[in-house]
């Protein structure tokens, strides 16, 4: 894998020569995120959010084995053990808080990337496999994130596990019997939490995996870079040590920061003051929300109003489902052979469109169903279909892109403006003295 | 083939959704919905300023213990405190021999279990106890309380949004129904006359749906008597209090956050700074091998210094 240029791996001193013989594992890292693995020169910041997700899904898996150490995983012990945790066990407040927030700070750090990989064609061939990996990894994120939220067994932990297990109830005849299939029982209960802890704490071992194997295909083709020009020369590239160490180390510390600041100044800011109720069975909260990642999922399911053909429902739950799903297509339908959004003029108008429009879902999904967030959620949704699945393979077919810069080299001078700018439009200071 | 057949998929989806979008409009248009009384009456909470607010906020000892005297004398007839234990209470300042007198003159006492019999009984509280329930269970807090179920007060102030503020809001703004008029002059019970608050309720607009179960707590100045140097136990002090008190029940590690927090922001700012720092030395040299393009291109240079030799002009 990765280029003829790649510096191969140098045991220094005999103890590594002879590991190397039997276990070449320093071999691996030295390939994988050492001095060999040349990656592309001018990548942004944009391409600090993969190492920062890996970086949190660390997080989340060494406070969650720490949590699990205290938590009672029992319809009538989860809630006071989480707060036994926040009031009696030492650090345990930390340790909570930096798991409830570190939660939503994966999911900040995985949309910036994923929307990086759109708005950059990531998800192009060659990496076509990179691109699955990472939607099989973000499912994956989904279904233990909710999972997670049920375990302290508040208020919304119970009414969301009952809403998301509803979803199945949507389709027919067999919908109500996986249901309560997947609860062990007709409402969420110990049979639910029992199995929900079991599964929160196995799926992040298997998003570990798949991280491997996203890794692992990301480095046949190496990275990609602003410019989409496939990497030429060894001019293209730096090793990733320590050149992107070092870039991505400050970058992790300075975004560290950033979450450290609401772990220990503003915890429950991204949580719901509902779950600090005991769960009831008997009391429906005013409007029950998932958490802020999922809005704008939630907002396409409330979308769907009229029972057309099928119920509103299951066309709810079916959008739903499909507005992930159809991503998994994203290679075919997007048809342009430009990667980078950046020589793409009508792509990128239409990439900023869905960002706003992601981020009105979000906020739809957030708020109460009034009738005014509802029409605003069904013009939002239709959008999102509509761009993935009509505009984008339309534009492809229509768009004339800008001329690429022949190399990555190339398309840099630094310290002017035309940085990575497509070759024919920067703007150059005449020579004409 | 696999593209349009997307596109079909898109259209269906995309299409129902406007069709969900016209019918919802022409609806709406058709039937507005009626305005709710909650909509147009309820009250957002008022401001609270409490020394624990903001990123270095620290309790005020003394607020949280009056608010500590209020629960006592007032809100724990009727409501549990089942997250903390009385030497929590040593938090607050209180020393170990008054957190055991508190404890033992506890007017509710704990259940337990006859050692002769074995049958249920009750003895006074511990230091390690919680504080006890008033009620046995919740059908007999439902039976004294007219069907109503007065809820736990350990994480009231983060169970609730706006915490602190709405307990205070909530505290002082019961209300007499009659002639109550919202910001904008409109009378409650000329507009939503169907709203008039039932026998056995209490009209409080900043409470969701405007009429709650709690009788008001906090009626007179002075209801309860707060020892020498403390300011005047006015209903609106009372309410201030409890709230600071509840802050504290509600996140006892508060301060330890703070505290942490400001070390740990301190520690990654510096990081930061050294890492950058880092980064810029390691790409120092790399940044520079970068070919140059247009005016600072060589050979465009090269080029522009021969055509103005020859056109013979200076520089």
């Amino acid at each position: 894998m990765s280029f003829a240029w790649a510096k191969p791996y140098e045991p220094k001193s005999g103890f590594m020569r002879w590991l190397d013989d039997r276990l070449p594992l320093p071999r691996l890292a030295y390939g994988a995120i050492g001095g060999g693995y040349p990656v592309p020169r001018n990548l942004n910041y944009f391409w600090n959010f993969g190492v920062l997700a890996g970086i949190f899904l660390m997080i989340q898996i060494v406070t969650g084995i720490v949590l699990a150490m205290w938590f009672y995983a029992s319809a009538d012990g989860a809630f006071n053990s989480v707060e036994h945790i926040m009031r009696d066990v030492n650090a345990g407040w930390a340790i909570r808080y930096a798991h409830m927030n570190g939660a939503s700070f994966f999911f900040i750090v995985t949309y910036i990337h994923i929307f990086r990989g759109l708005y950059y064609g990531s998800y192009k061939a060659p990496r076509e496999l990179v691109w699955m990996l990472g939607l099989v990894i973000y499912l994956l994120m989904m279904a233990t994130a909710f999972m997670g939220y049920v375990l302290p067994w508040g208020q919304m932990s119970y009414w969301g596990a009952q809403v998301i297990t509803g979803f199945f109830s949507a389709f027919p005849l067999v919908g109500e019997p996986i249901r309560v299939w997947l609860l062990g029982g007709y409402a969420p209960d110990q049979a639910a939490l029992t199995r929900f802890f079991s599964l929160h704490y196995l799926l992040p071992f298997v998003i570990a995996a798949v991280v491997i194997l996203h890794i692992w295909a990301l480095h046949i083709p190496g990275s990609g870079n602003p410019t989409g020009v496939d990497v030429k020369t060894e001019k293209d590239t730096l090793p990733f040590h320590p050149f992107y160490t070092a870039k991505d180390g400050w970058f992790a510390a300075g975004f560290l920061l950033l979450y450290a600041i609401f772990v220990y100044f503003a915890p429950n800011y991204m949580g719901h003051p509902d779950n600090y109720i005991p769960a009831n069975p008997l009391a429906t909260p005013a409007h029950i929300v998932p958490e802020w990642y999922f809005w704008p999922f939630y907002a396409i399911l409330r979308a769907f109003t009229v029972d057309f053909i099928l119920p509103a429902k299951l066309w709810g739950v079916l959008a739903m489902f499909g507005s992930i799903l159809l991503l998994f297509f994203l290679p075919w339908l997007d048809n342009s052979p430009v990667r980078s959004g950046s020589y793409r003029p009508l792509f990128k108008r239409f990439f900023w469109i869905l960002v706003v429009d992601v981020l009105i879902l979000g906020w739809c999904g957030g708020a109460a169903a009034t009738p005014f967030y509802v029409a605003l959620s069904q013009l939002a949704a239709a959008y999102y279909f509509a761009h993935f699945l009509i505009i984008l393979p339309l534009i492809s077919k229509f768009e004339r892109p800008l001329p690429l810069p022949d190399t990555i080299s190339s398309s840099r001078a630094h310290g002017e403006k035309a940085e990575s700018a497509p070759v024919g439009v920067q703007p150059r200071t005449t020579t004409a003295g | 083939m696999l593209r349009f057949i997307l596109g079909l998929i898109g259209l269906g989806f995309a299409g129902v959704l406007l069709i969900s979008f016209f019918v919802g409009v022409s609806s709406y248009v058709s039937s507005p919905p009626e305005r709710s009384a909650e909509e147009e009456f309820h009250l957002h909470p008022r401001h609270l300023e409490l020394a624990s607010n903001g990123a270095f906020g620290k309790f005020d000892r003394k607020q949280v213990q009056r608010g500590f005297q209020v629960y006592k004398e007032v809100c724990s007839a009727c409501h549990s405190l089942s997250h903390v234990a009385f030497h929590d209470l040593a938090q607050l300042g209180y020393s170990d021999a008054e957190v055991k007198a508190i404890a033992n003159q506890w007017q509710i006492e704990v259940p337990s279990t006859n050692p002769e019999t074995g049958e249920p009984a009750t003895r006074k509280a511990l230091t390690s106890d919680r504080f006890p329930s008033p009620y046995a269970n919740e059908i007999a807090a439902r039976a004294a309380n007219n069907n109503a179920l007065p809820p736990d007060l350990s994480l009231m102030t983060k169970a609730r949004h706006d915490g602190a503020a709405y307990v205070y809001s909530l505290l002082t703004g019961y209300r007499n129904q009659q002639g109550y008029k919202n910001s904008k002059g409109e009378e409650l019970l000329r507009e939503f006359p169907a709203t008039k608050t039932p026998n056995g309720l209490h009209f409080n607009p900043y409470f969701a749906n405007l009429n709650i179960a709690m009788p008001p707590p906090l009626t007179t100045n002075g209801q309860v008597t707060y020892a020498a140097g403390n300011p005047a136990p006015t209903v609106d002090q009372m309410a201030k209090d409890v709230a600071a008190f509840l802050v504290w029940t509600a996140e006892p590690k508060l301060e330890a956050r703070h505290a942490t927090g400001l070390a740990v922001t301190i520690f990654l700012a510096l990081a930061t700074l050294l890492g950058f720092f880092a980064y810029r030395n390691i790409w120092a040299t790399e940044k520079r091998k970068v070919r140059v393009t247009g005016a600072l291109d060589p050979a465009n240079q090269a080029k522009s210094a021969r055509a103005k030799g020859q056109e013979g002009v200076a520089g």
